[in-house]
């Protein structure tokens, strides 16, 4: 399919997703009257709702589910392997252990962008293990037995710190953590998280041309003048920023970095350059529709997200890992 | 007539309730405080350690002066009770381990209404043996309840309240919290909305209901996301209040009367 053609068709598809993320939710306000409260503003709770709830829900799910949807692609080309996700290789959970350390410690009541500083460490972390255990150009196998280590450690020292807290809702909140939710986050969420997920983003889309030249090989990249070494600082620094954001303020969502760019990747040419918008909006589109999806499915049980992703991601990471497999044997 | 009371409170086979227990011991934080305000000098040996938290207990001050337990089999065992108190929701493999080490052990059902309250309060007394005392305690408790609920206005003519905890946790008007609220004079915005004990109530549906007031916890010692939408800036058009401290509403005891005037004073005075 034609570049253009592709991301204006799935544009449509994100923008069509946002409005309905802005229409749904347990107050029936309707579709015309969430759009004119929102616009309008006016009397009644309606506008309060549309601008203080629904709002910041909305973006966060488009920022969030656009920076997933790069991470992915952005990893999978660096790494040349369809497996890599921010959620399998443990940086999702390292983030949530730099959330948590931040929240339990009250660093994050005494100065909110510790919030978002904490999970991009963590995320760092994460990535600079996976990095070190697994190498640039990584097998399949050594790539997810990282992952799994990284992702057990991280997720039972999470727990630690949430059981150790003295509050008595710490404990029920590693749910959250492993399984993320965007349900009431306020407009001072997505102001902690934008700046970093944009940054984030921003650096990760600038490596297109790197990728698309390492489809070739790293001698061949080497010669065309693409520097290994500041491309993988680049991407690093990337993931660690958007991934930590957006862990920090909705929990660890897996599989969207899996999922969408797979599912673009013969659309695209298998460009890893165009594959990176592409995720970019094709990840803000599955996010969102998840996040709608918990709101009609079960509004009054606060469902979490990554249950939808997970439900969706983890038999295609199944097909996936026969598919490599066949292709090695 | 005294055995056959004892064999019928301890069930069909578990060991034999004494008529005038010397060394009882509490393994519920609800019936710590029954049985710290009905037993007898020197008959109750130990309470749990949450009664000794203020953030929990409304009898903080006074769990000083028993031994503190963690509600665990070997540790109960090892101070020789001859009874021990708990609730139905006790774990239920403790209380067997209890009960196979022949230490008869009474559970008793959690307060819910005001109705529990005071049959609690009478069957503590029966069981510890001081029935006398439980008896004034439950005529002291109608009396009081009676003059708060005298103040309340009628149905038509009462405020619509919604308690709200963290993880936006509202109580129905058959929760302890929900009878609390409707003798305080507060019509119950969860009930209209379904949650017949209680449940998630979603920030969303609670801006929109438009309550009157919003009574929260007070917060918790240490930070959690949890309490974050306690805080959430939605929130800003109605009128919060912090009024429902934890130890009030845990438990079904007298002290919930404390709770009930603490919220009808919200009723009476306007809000900030």
């Amino acid at each position: 399919m034609r570049q253009p053609l592709l991301l204006g068709l799935l544009a449509g598809l994100v923008a069509a997703l946002f409005v309905a993320s802005l229409a749904v939710g347990p107050a029936g306000i309707g579709l015309r009257g969430s759009l004119a409260a929102l616009v309008a503003g006016g009397d009644g709770p309606a506008p309060l709702i549309l601008r203080e709830i629904r709002l910041p829900r909305a973006l966060l799910g488009l920022l969030i589910g656009a920076g997933l949807g790069l991470s992915g692609a952005a990893l999978q080309g660096f790494l040349r392997n369809p497996l890599a996700e921010p959620g399998l290789i443990g940086v999702s959970s390292s983030a949530a252990l730099g959330a948590v350390v931040a929240i339990y410690s009250g660093a994050s009541a005494a100065f909110a962008l510790a919030l978002p500083v904490f999970a991009l460490a963590g995320a760092l972390l994460g990535v600079l293990a996976i990095l070190a255990l697994a190498g640039a150009a990584a097998r399949t196998l050594t790539l997810i037995l990282a992952g799994v280590a990284v992702s057990a450690l991280a997720a039972a020292l999470t727990s630690l710190v949430l059981n150790l807290s003295s509050n008595p809702y710490a404990a029920g909140e590693i749910v959250f953590w492993m399984m993320g939710s965007l349900a009431d986050r306020s407009m001072l969420h997505v102001a902690i998280a934008a700046p970093f997920i944009l940054a984030g983003g921003i650096a990760l889309l600038t490596l297109g041309r790197g990728l698309d030249a390492l489809t070739l090989g790293e001698d061949a990249a080497a010669s065309l003048g693409i520097g290994l070494a500041a491309m993988r600082l680049r991407l690093v620094l990337g993931i660690a920023a958007v991934v930590g954001a957006a862990t920090a303020v909705a929990g660890a969502v897996g599989f969207v970095g899996l999922v969408v760019p797979h599912l673009l990747r013969s659309a695209t040419g298998a460009r890893p350059a165009r594959l990176l918008w592409a995720s970019a909006l094709g990840g803000a589109a599955v996010v969102l529709a998840a996040d709608v999806a918990t709101r009609v499915i079960a509004p009054e049980r606060d469902l979490k997200l990554g249950v939808l992703t997970a439900l969706v991601g983890a038999p295609f990471f199944l097909h996936l890992i026969r598919k490599t497999a066949r292709e090695a044997a | 007539m005294i055995l056959a009371l004892a064999a019928q409170a301890a069930g069909a086979e578990g060991p034999a309730v004494p008529a005038h227990p010397a060394r009882v011991v509490s393994i519920n934080l609800c019936t710590d405080q029954l049985a710290m305000l009905l037993a007898a000098p020197g008959q109750l040996v130990s309470v749990t350690w949450l009664a000794g938290d203020p953030a929990f207990s409304a009898m903080a001050d006074h769990a000083g002066a028993y031994l503190a337990n963690g509600g665990r089999a070997e540790e109960v065992f090892a101070l020789h009770p001859d009874l021990v108190l708990a609730d139905i929701w006790s774990p239920p493999d403790t209380v067997s381990m209890l009960t196979r080490l022949g230490i008869p052990v009474v559970q008793f059902p959690p307060g819910e209404s005001m109705a529990d309250i005071r049959a609690n309060i009478i069957r503590m007394g029966e069981v510890l043996g001081t029935a006398d005392r439980a008896a004034a305690m439950a005529a002291a408790f109608d009396a009081r309840l009676a003059g708060l609920v005298r103040l309340a206005p009628p149905p038509g003519a009462r405020p619509r309240a919604a308690t709200w905890a963290a993880n936006a946790y509202a109580s129905g008007p058959r929760s302890l919290t929900g009878a609390i609220l409707d003798a305080a004079g507060f019509a119950n915005v969860a009930g209209e909305l379904g949650i017949e004990y209680g449940g998630t109530l979603p920030l969303e549906a609670l801006v929109w209901a438009q309550p009157d007031i919003v009574i929260t916890a007070e917060s918790a010692p240490g930070a959690s996301r949890a309490e974050d939408v306690l805080r959430h800036p939605a929130l800003a058009g109605l009128r919060v209040e912090a009024g429902l401290a934890d130890a009030d509403w845990t438990c079904g005891t007298p002290f919930v009367l404390d709770a009930v005037a603490r919220l009808a004073a919200f009723r009476a005075k306007p809000g900030p």
